[in-house]
């Protein structure tokens, strides 16, 4: 067998020959070779960490490193604001924003001599030292990288860098040494829930599948992530594609499924190429398909490209939409473990969810078990956005406070500015305020207190945000992608949204939050899928949670943000302008005119847009905004 | 054969029923506007609501759907169910405020206005309650229309909005349609759809000289059911 870049290794056909391959390719692998591990992920891309591989690679032949340096090209590393990243191995040595010009600099100092470039270090945000080690990074330190720390280890479109880090042993394990029984005993004891969103416990959904009659039985990778500022899937699939992929084929096996289906949204371009180059691989190897490593177990697994709803997130809508249909969910009172895809037992999980399969399988469900809070176990992925210093992808013990990961690993609110709130899953999660920094994250709290942990869409708000647009802009993006089916969603989003629209127009009127509360209940009680059940949650949440903003708006005509533009004016305060025109050129409507030197300017009201140039940049303060 | 109270009152049904099949077969009456008993449940208008309990779970479902259960305690007019139902109408009424059947719906549950600003409220037929599309595909067979778009632009529709080149102008999905969405005419020798944009010809019986059907439905019935060519010269009334 060979352990070269170019051709596949052989078929395998036992455990031994995975296990023979697994030894070949750690001892392939020189102790002497440094890793320059690049991250190519898609926050990465638009920093250009295509162009900077391609100059480590000919910086690294013209330095003639070839027998010393070793490049990686990864997934996503996590701390996305950062970006491009490259991690030196061994020795975890992070350097961040890395540029072009830098690449001989880092082959001649680190690689060549050992010497740390300390302008491409991280500065930690308290101390302002610089630091060196990734591991040391108060962004990293208190995460708990279960699933996605394998990134940075591994080329994910390489089945032998997976392989040799233990890839597929969780698999022949569960092939070769536990029944299917056993392996739903271990998912259960494990307390694994539904990443996705309802936090189902896992293996009771593979039990009541593997239970349901019938012969033909499917089993689903549901990787349509829609929710607007995350890609916590998108991350983990592109990454790390065949940590799913064995997750998925334990489960099959344990559930009795031949055929498999990886349902991705089509805008996950780098996702749905590495998880198709996966797929084609663990083809090649033997690892899916016809006899899987002699094991006389059959799948086969195909990929299938959502078109762009986010309603096809939904397990039934999505369903359909795999049948051919129109991606329009259905009533589950007939659950889809028993009838799902074709009216067949069908067992759908979350890209997360299966990627903590082999997790469980390798380390066992009593060592999972120690990681989280009594009733959420593990870790969760969140895509960490909004306005916080450190944006980028987490993985946190479950139990984890919403404070500690937005001070300690976001590292606090960008700018100074003041914490106002988090939304937690996705669009129609809950905003959650300060009075709940100190909330456990776990699937039962965050319910209990109005949101819900969904899929991983975790998005700061500071004191800059006005509460009634965000939650017009949630119910916007709602009204959208309902999928018009059923009148509770489709008419009710529409009608909630109006009523937002007019108060942050100042139209608003006294009984508006009566009927918004109204409305809410209706949807929450009447539609026919968790997209309107749960669309009210922005809505009902900021209420509850702001609802003096409301009434500002409402009542006063004012927005305490300084946001809705309808309620805010902008003007200059004469004693402070000096005249210096910089909001002259900044105004885009020529709404301010320049007087003369050391003359405070005018603003023309009538043509002013409030845009807020003038405000943004004006030095002095000397534009006021009410 | 399952137990289960509806109201208070004890019924037997066979398993598989829905709640709305046995409320109805006691003269229970609850309102519909997207079933029908031809088609497939669809559970779209949401008006069937019901609140179901079965030990200590209570929950808002749709009667159409929902399969009985042995236990299972329905009430079809609970506080719960009424408040959410007048909001669905109210809903239907926003958008609908001009048409009748709504209208009359809405003031059955004692709704005049809905509590929206009076200039949002639309003058729509349709309520996308998909029985045209439904009955075109489960009936007729045909699936000349479907719904198109999603969210609030969801429609029943012709494919790519140009006449419906697979309608045969049976005129089922002006009959079923509830709402009087749908407009179709027999002008002299000729049947026009509005909403599909076709057009067909009427055949003339023989006997009457009336015209009493489209040709394009007729022959797609003789091809069906293998029927001599001659069979549908006279109409119905006449043979």
């Amino acid at each position: 067998m060979s352990a070269n870049t170019n051709e596949m290794p052989n078929k395998l056909c036992s455990k031994q020959d995975l296990e023979a391959l697994q030894k070949e390719l750690i001892n392939g692998r020189k102790s002497d070779r440094v890793f320059i591990s690049v991250c190519n992920g898609t926050a990465c891309h638009p920093y250009g960490c295509a162009q900077l591989i391609e100059t480590f690679k000919q910086e690294i032949s013209q330095q003639d490193l070839g027998n010393k340096a070793e490049l990686r090209i990864t997934g996503c590393h996590g701390l996305c604001e950062k970006g491009p990243i490259v991690v030196i191995q061994p020795g975890d040595i992070f350097y961040q924003q890395v540029k072009l010009e830098d690449v001989p600099e880092i082959l001649r100092e680190t690689i060549s001599k050992g010497n740390i470039i300390d302008r491409l270090l991280h500065t930690d945000p308290t101390t302002g030292s610089k630091i060196v080690h990734r591991h040391e990074i108060p962004f990293y330190r208190k995460q708990k990288r279960n699933i996605l720390g394998n990134n940075v280890e591994i080329n994910p479109t390489r089945i032998e860098d997976y392989i040799a880090i233990g890839g597929y042993t969780a698999l022949a394990k569960a092939l070769f040494e536990m029944t299917p029984e056993q392996i739903i005993e271990q998912i259960k004891r494990s307390g694994l829930r539904g990443r996705g969103g309802a936090g189902f416990p896992t293996g009771t959904k593979w039990e009541s599948c593997r239970h349901a009659p019938g012969d033909i039985k499917y089993v689903i990778v549901n990787a349509d992530e829609g929710d607007p500022g995350a890609y916590a899937n998108e991350g983990l699939l592109s990454g790390n594609p065949h940590s799913v992929l064995e997750g998925l084929i334990i489960g099959a096996y344990a559930i009795g499924a031949n055929q498999g289906y990886v349902y991705v949204r089509n805008e996950y371009p780098l996702a749905l190429a590495n998880i198709t180059t996966a797929l084609n691989q663990a083809q090649q190897l033997g690892l899916l398909g016809e006899n899987i490593l002699g094991s006389r177990f059959d799948l086969n697994v195909s990929i299938t490209r959502g078109g762009g709803a986010f309603v096809c997130g939904e397990s039934t809508a999505l369903m359909a939409s795999l049948e051919g249909k129109v991606g329009e969910p259905r009533a589950k009172y007939v659950h889809t473990v028993e009838k799902g895809l074709w009216d067949r037992p069908s067992d759908l999980n979350n890209v997360e969810t299966w990627a903590n399969v082999p997790v469980i399988i390798n380390k066992g469900a009593d060592w999972y078990r120690t990681l989280g809070t009594d009733s959420s176990k593990g870790t969760k992925i969140f895509s960490l956005v909004g306005k916080i210093s450190n944006t980028g992808l987490v993985e946190v013990p479950m139990g984890i406070t919403l404070r500690e990961i937005i001070y300690d690993i976001g590292g606090g609110i960008r700018g100074g500015k003041k914490f106002k709130a988090v939304q937690t899953g996705g669009p129609s999660g809950g905003c959650l305020p300060e009075k709940f920094l100190d909330l456990p994250v776990d699937f039962d709290e965050l319910t209990k207190a109005g949101s819900m942990m969904g899929s991983g869409g975790m998005i700061v708000m500071d004191e800059t945000t006005c509460m009634v647009d965000i939650a017009k802009y949630f119910l916007t993006f709602l009204e959208e992608e309902s999928c018009g089916k059923c009148v509770p969603c489709r008419e009710g989003i529409k009608r909630m949204r109006q009523i937002l629209n007019d108060i942050t127009e100042g139209k608003g009127g006294e009984e508006d939050i009566d009927l918004l509360e109204q409305l809410s209940a209706t949807l929450v009680d009447s539609s026919l899928c968790a997209l309107g059940s749960t669309a009210p949650n922005p809505v009902i949440t900021t209420i509850r949670y702001f609802r003096d903003e409301y009434e500002a708006h409402i009542k006063e005509k004012r927005c305490p943000a300084g946001v809705c533009k309808a309620l805010i004016s902008y003007y200059i305060i004469k004693e402070k302008c000096p005249g210096c025109g910089l909001c002259v050129k900044a105004c885009p409507q020529d709404a301010i005119t320049f007087i003369g030197k050391k003359k405070p300017v005018a603003l023309d009201e009538s043509k002013c847009i409030k845009c807020g140039a003038c405000y943004d940049v004006c030095k002095l303060g000397a534009v006021g905004r009410k | 054969m399952v137990t289960l109270t509806i109201n208070g009152r004890e019924v037997k049904a066979e398993k598989g029923q829905t709640i709305l099949q046995v409320a109805r077969e006691i003269g229970i009456d609850i309102p519909t506007l997207c079933h029908n008993e031809a088609l497939e449940p669809y559970g779209a208008c949401r008006l069937c609501i019901v609140e179901v309990s079965k030990g200590k779970r209570t929950e808002i479902v749709t009667s159409c759907l929902y399969p009985v259960e042995e236990g299972l305690e329905v009430k079809t007019d609970s506080p719960r169910v009424i408040s959410n139902r007048k909001m669905i109408l109210e809903l239907l009424l926003a958008r609908c405020s001009k048409n009748k059947v709504i209208q009359r719906l809405a003031s059955q549950m004692g709704i005049e206005q809905p509590s929206f600003k009076s200039e949002y409220l639309e003058d729509n037929d349709c309520i996308v309650c998909g029985l045209c599309v439904r009955a075109c595909e489960q009936v007729v067979g045909v699936s000349a229309i479907s719904l198109v778009n999603r969210g609030i632009t969801k429609e029943p529709a012709s494919p790519f909005l140009e006449p419906a080149a697979d309608c045969i102008g049976c005129g089922s999905c002006y009959y079923i349609c509830p709402t009087g969405a749908i407009k179709m005419e027999d002008r002299k020798d000729t049947r026009i759809i509005y909403n599909w944009k076709v057009e067909f010809k009427l055949k003339k019986c023989k006997v009457c000289g009336n015209y009493w059907a489209p040709e394009k439905q007729l022959d797609y019935i003789k091809k069906k059911w293998n029927l001599p060519e001659d069979f549908f010269d006279i109409c119905p009334t006449c043979k």
